[in-house]
């Protein structure tokens, strides 16, 4: 249930304050979307950055870092993430509570970065798990992080409580739990997960 | 009928208890209308992050080690008491340079002695 945007402008120059409990609730998210406090490479350093006095994230309601995933709702996967380290960071994101949200920061998050060749870097978390924002850059300055928490305040504004257009942790049948991959032979296995991030295929 | 001084400490307690007990109450209500439970193998473990350690923690060390830790004491207790007589050591009497020798050849005998059982050397 909608409400008109003009009567509900125009009420608010009466002095009269309505709104729904969608709004309500996507309003508490938004402002309170904890980070968890870790960090992989080089971008981390842009991430402290971005907290500190002069970026300033506390604006936004997210300076809180907690150190345990238990607390946290927001996985800023900041920096290159190796084979041997991703198994470890989809486990710490299977053990946040939902609601939680993934920022991939950098270039490396996003895709393996410079260390795409590498035989040892993982090309892109959302392999994994599902990537809300994905910020380019190497590394990202703390203006390209706050945009990102921009445009992750607008996409759980965005966000219904029923309905098909719900989200994953709205969805009793979308999975909670992504795989955490093993170390292979050659590679991690699986290579993906299912249903996150279709990995195209190359045609040599 | 006359109210006791004390009965609007019972008004406030009450007030005090459903002011924390009501948004407890109303989180459940939320969490039960909206949000499904979403528990999984690895959210519900004990252990948090990093590495799961392989292998016992309940590791045993050899007895032999003792003889290590009682030959660091010499040297611990040596240092310990070498210090201040170093410092103290021009205004000291004859007598008090004597006793801190002995007790220095004390400490010194039983390193021999060690050395001697060979204890020093590594197995």
């Amino acid at each position: 249930m909608a409400i008109d945007q003009e009567l509900k402008i125009e009420m608010g120059k009466q002095g009269v304050f309505v709104t729904t409990i969608q709004e309500l609730y996507n309003w508490g998210r938004r402002s309170s979307v904890w980070p968890m406090q870790f960090g992989l490479a080089c971008c981390a350093i842009e991430m402290i950055a971005t907290t500190m006095a002069r970026y300033d994230l506390a604006r936004f309601g997210a300076e809180v870092f907690r150190p345990s995933p238990r607390q946290a709702d927001l996985m800023i996967v900041a920096g290159t993430v190796t084979k041997k380290m991703a198994p470890q960071v989809v486990r710490l994101y299977n053990q946040m509570a939902e609601p939680k949200y993934v920022i991939a920061m950098g270039a490396c998050a996003i895709s393996g970065g410079p260390f795409k060749q590498g035989y040892n870097v993982l090309k892109g978390i959302d392999r994994y798990m599902p990537v809300d924002v994905h910020i380019p850059g190497c590394p990202p300055r703390p203006e390209a992080l706050i945009q990102a928490f921009m445009t992750l305040q607008k996409k759980i504004d965005s966000h219904h409580l029923t309905g098909e257009g719900r989200p994953r942790y709205l969805d009793p049948d979308a999975p909670g739990e992504f795989k955490v991959p093993e170390p292979g032979e050659h590679d991690l296995e699986p290579a993906s997960n299912q249903g996150v991030w279709p990995v195209p295929v190359v045609i040599r | 009928m006359s109210w006791s001084p004390y009965f609007s400490l019972t008004i406030l307690f009450v007030v005090a208890l459903g002011f924390g007990l009501a948004p407890l109450a109303l989180a459940q209500l939320w969490a039960k209308t909206f949000s499904p439970a979403k528990p999984n193998a690895i959210k519900n473990a004990i252990y948090e992050c990093g590495l799961e350690s392989k292998g016992d923690a309940w590791v045993q060390f050899r007895s032999a080690y003792y003889l290590y830790a009682i030959i660091f004491l010499i040297f611990d207790v040596e240092a310990v008491f070498l210090l201040p007589f170093a410092v103290a050591f021009t205004g000291l009497t004859a007598g008090a340079c004597v006793a801190m020798l002995i007790f220095a050849l004390l400490l010194l005998e039983g390193l021999a002695w060690a050395w001697a059982k060979g204890v020093l050397t590594w197995e």
